[in-house]
C-alpha cells in the first residue's frame, strides 16, 4: 500500500462500520490496537496482515483493501482471539464478517475457500449432507489442484471410513426450502 | 438415561471409530441414545461464512426434529457440530430470531432441547463413584496429552470448559487410571478448517500440536472432536517430515479410552482403524500385563 489519505477514508466509510456494528454486533471503534489478538492467532504465521491490523485498516477506512485482502481467509475460525480481547471487539466474528462482506462486493481474493464453500453448500442442499469424497474430487478438478489428502484416500477406503455414494437424507424438500426461504430474505440474491 | 444424538457427517465415515466406541460404552454405561430422525448436515465449515441466517437455520431444523420427537438434550459428538448446533441455541433464545428462523425452516421451534457435547454427557452426567466401579482395567502407566481443540471450549456462550485451561477429559483420564500430562497446547487451534484450502498452513499448525504434546512427555494424545483426530492421525507422518522429528502418538477418542478400561475388546472399538497404530501402546499397559 502506498500513501493514503486518511481524513478522507474514514468519513466516506462510515457507512461500512455503521453497518457491522448493526448487522453483525461488530463495533472496531472499541479497539484498542493492543495487539492481544494477533499475539495469540494460530495462523498469523499465515497472515500478510494480522487480525489487528486488518482491524486497524477498517477503522482508518481501508474498506476495500480489507475486504479483498487474502489473509481474512487464513483465519481458521477458532475463536482464540474473541476469548482473549480485553474490549470484547469479538475479533472472529469481525473476520468472519469481512469474509461475507467480501463475497456479496466479488472480493474474494481466496479462490480455493471460495470454491470450498460453494461445494460444500451445494453438497448440503442437494443431499442434506455432507459428502466428502465427493466435495473433495470436485475440489481437486475445479482448483486444478490435488488435495495432498489423495495419498490417503486408499487407507481411508479400505478402513470403510470412505464412502462413494453420497447420503440423502429423506426430506431433501426441506433443504432447498431452506437455502430458498434465506435468499428471498435477502432479496433474491444470494 | 435418553438423549438425542446427533451423530454429524463424519461418524459414519472418517470418525467411524468414534462412532463404534460410542456405541460399545454407551451400552456398557447403561446410556440410551436416539438419533435425530432425518438429521442435515449442520452447515460448519461454510454457512457462517456466507449467511449468519443460513448458519442458524441449518442448525435449527435438527433441533425442531429433537423437539418433535421429545428429545429434550441431545447429545453431540463432533466439536464443529457441537459449537454451530449450541450457536443456534444460544441465538433462539432471542424471539424476533426465532421467529424468522422459524419461518425459513418452515417449522416451530422453541429451543428448548439442550445441546450437550457428548464428552460432557460421558463425564459431568455420570456419577464418578459408579464410573471407578466398572473400570476393569486401569490405564495405568499410561501418560495422555489431553486435547480439546478449539471449538469446544470457544466462544464464550457455548463454552463447556474453561477456554485456556479445560480439565473434563484429564479428569477423566485420571478417572480411567490414566496419567495426564500438563502441557500448553490443549486448546491451541489444529487448523482442521483449513485443511483443504490451506494445507500447508494447516499442517504448520497441526505439527505445533503434535511436538508439545510429545515435549510434555505424552505417550499419546485424546480428543473429543473427529476433525480433531483425523487431522492429528492422519497428517502425523507428514508433520514428522516437517517437524524433522520422530512423534508416534496415537491419537485416541476418549471413548476408545473409556472402551477399553471397561474392558470392551479392542477391534470393537475401532482401535484397529487408526493411521499410527494405536494398540500396542495399550497392550502394554501394566494392567494388561
Ligand atoms: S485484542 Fe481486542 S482491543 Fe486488542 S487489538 Fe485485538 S481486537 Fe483490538
Ligand atoms: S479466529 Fe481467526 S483471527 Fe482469531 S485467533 Fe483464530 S485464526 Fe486468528
Ligand atoms: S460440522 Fe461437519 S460433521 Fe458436523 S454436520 Fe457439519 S459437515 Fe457434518
Ligand atoms: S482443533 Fe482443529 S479440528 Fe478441532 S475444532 Fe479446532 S479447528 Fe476444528
Amino acid at each position: 500500500m502506498g500513501p493514503i489519505q486518511l481524513s478522507m477514508t474514514v468519513a466516506s466509510s462510515q457507512d461500512f462500520r455503521d453497518r457491522l456494528k448493526q448487522e453483525y454486533g461488530v463495533d472496531v471503534s472499541l479497539c484498542y490496537q493492543c495487539g492481544k489478538c494477533s499475539a495469540g492467532c494460530p495462523a498469523a504465521f499465515a497472515m500478510e496482515h494480522t487480525v489487528r491490523q486488518i482491524l486497524r485498516m477498517v477503522q482508518s477506512g481501508l474498506v476495500q483493501e480489507s475486504l479483498s485482502s487474502y489473509s481474512i481467509w487464513a483465519c481458521a475460525g477458532c475463536e482464540t482471539c474473541s476469548t482473549r480481547c480485553p474490549r470484547q471487539v469479538e475479533p472472529a466474528k469481525f473476520m468472519e464478517a469481512l469474509r461475507i462482506e467480501a463475497k456479496k462486493a466479488g472480493l474474494v481474493a481466496d479462490k480455493n475457500a471460495d470454491l470450498f464453500n460453494d461445494l460444500f453448500l451445494s453438497s448440503v442442499k442437494d443431499t442434506g449432507r455432507l459428502h466428502e469424497v465427493g466435495m473433495i474430487a470436485r475440489f481437486n478438478i475445479l482448483s486444478g489442484q490435488l488435495f495432498k489428502d489423495a495419498e490417503h484416500a486408499p487407507g481411508l477406503f479400505t478402513q470403510g471410513k470412505l464412502s462413494i455414494l453420497p447420503h440423502k437424507i429423506k426430506n431433501t424438500e426441506a433443504m432447498a426450502k431452506i437455502f430458498a426461504n434465506v435468499q428471498k430474505k435477502r432479496g433474491g440474491k444470494s | 438415561m435418553k438423549y438425542g444424538l446427533y451423530p454429524g457427517c463424519s461418524l459414519n465415515g472418517t470418525g467411524i471409530e468414534y462412532g463404534l466406541s460410542t456405541k460399545a460404552v454407551a451400552q456398557k454405561l447403561g446410556i440410551d441414545f436416539v438419533e435425530i430422525p432425518d438429521w442435515n448436515c449442520c452447515g460448519a465449515s461454510s454457512a457462517h461464512n456466507r449467511d449468519h441466517l443460513l448458519s442458524v437455520a441449518l442448525p435449527a431444523r435438527n433441533l425442531a426434529l429433537a423437539e418433535q420427537h421429545g428429545l429434550d438434550q441431545i447429545a453431540v459428538p463432533c466439536a464443529a457440530c457441537y459449537q454451530r448446533m449450541k450457536a443456534a441455541e444460544v441465538a433462539l433464545r432471542d424471539e424476533p430470531t426465532r421467529r424468522e428462523v422459524g419461518e425459513v425452516i418452515e417449522m416451530k421451534v422453541e429451543g428448548k432441547s439442550r445441546t450437550r457435547a457428548l464428552v460432557e454427557v460421558f463425564t459431568n452426567d455420570l456419577d464418578a463413584e459408579f464410573l471407578s466401579s466398572v473400570v476393569v482395567r486401569p490405564l495405568s502407566g499410561l501418560k495422555v496429552a489431553s486435547y480439546y481443540g478449539c471449538l469446544l471450549v470457544k466462544p464464550a456462550q457455548v463454552a463447556i470448559d474453561s477456554p485456556e485451561n479445560p480439565m473434563i477429559m484429564d479428569k477423566l483420564m485420571a478417572a480411567l487410571g490414566a496419567t495426564p500430562v500438563e502441557w500448553s497446547y490443549k486448546t491451541e487451534c489444529c487448523g482442521g478448517s483449513l485443511a483443504i484450502t490451506r494445507p500447508e498452513a494447516s499442517l504448520g499448525m497441526t505439527a505445533n500440536v503434535l511436538k508439545y504434546a510429545k515435549l510434555a512427555g505424552a505417550d499419546c494424545i485424546v480428543t473429543p472432536c473427529p476433525l480433531c483426530t483425523s487431522n492429528l492421525d492422519m497428517r502425523q507422518k507428514a508433520a514428522e517430515g516437517l517437524l524433522g522429528m520422530e512423534l508416534g502418538l496415537p491419537i485416541y477418542y476418549f471413548t476408545e479410552l473409556m472402551g477399553v478400561a471397561l474392558g470392551l475388546e479392542m477391534s470393537q472399538l475401532g482401535l484397529t482403524k487408526h493411521f499410527v497404530e494405536a494398540t500396542s501402546l495399550l497392550k502394554n499397559t501394566p494392567a494388561a500385563q
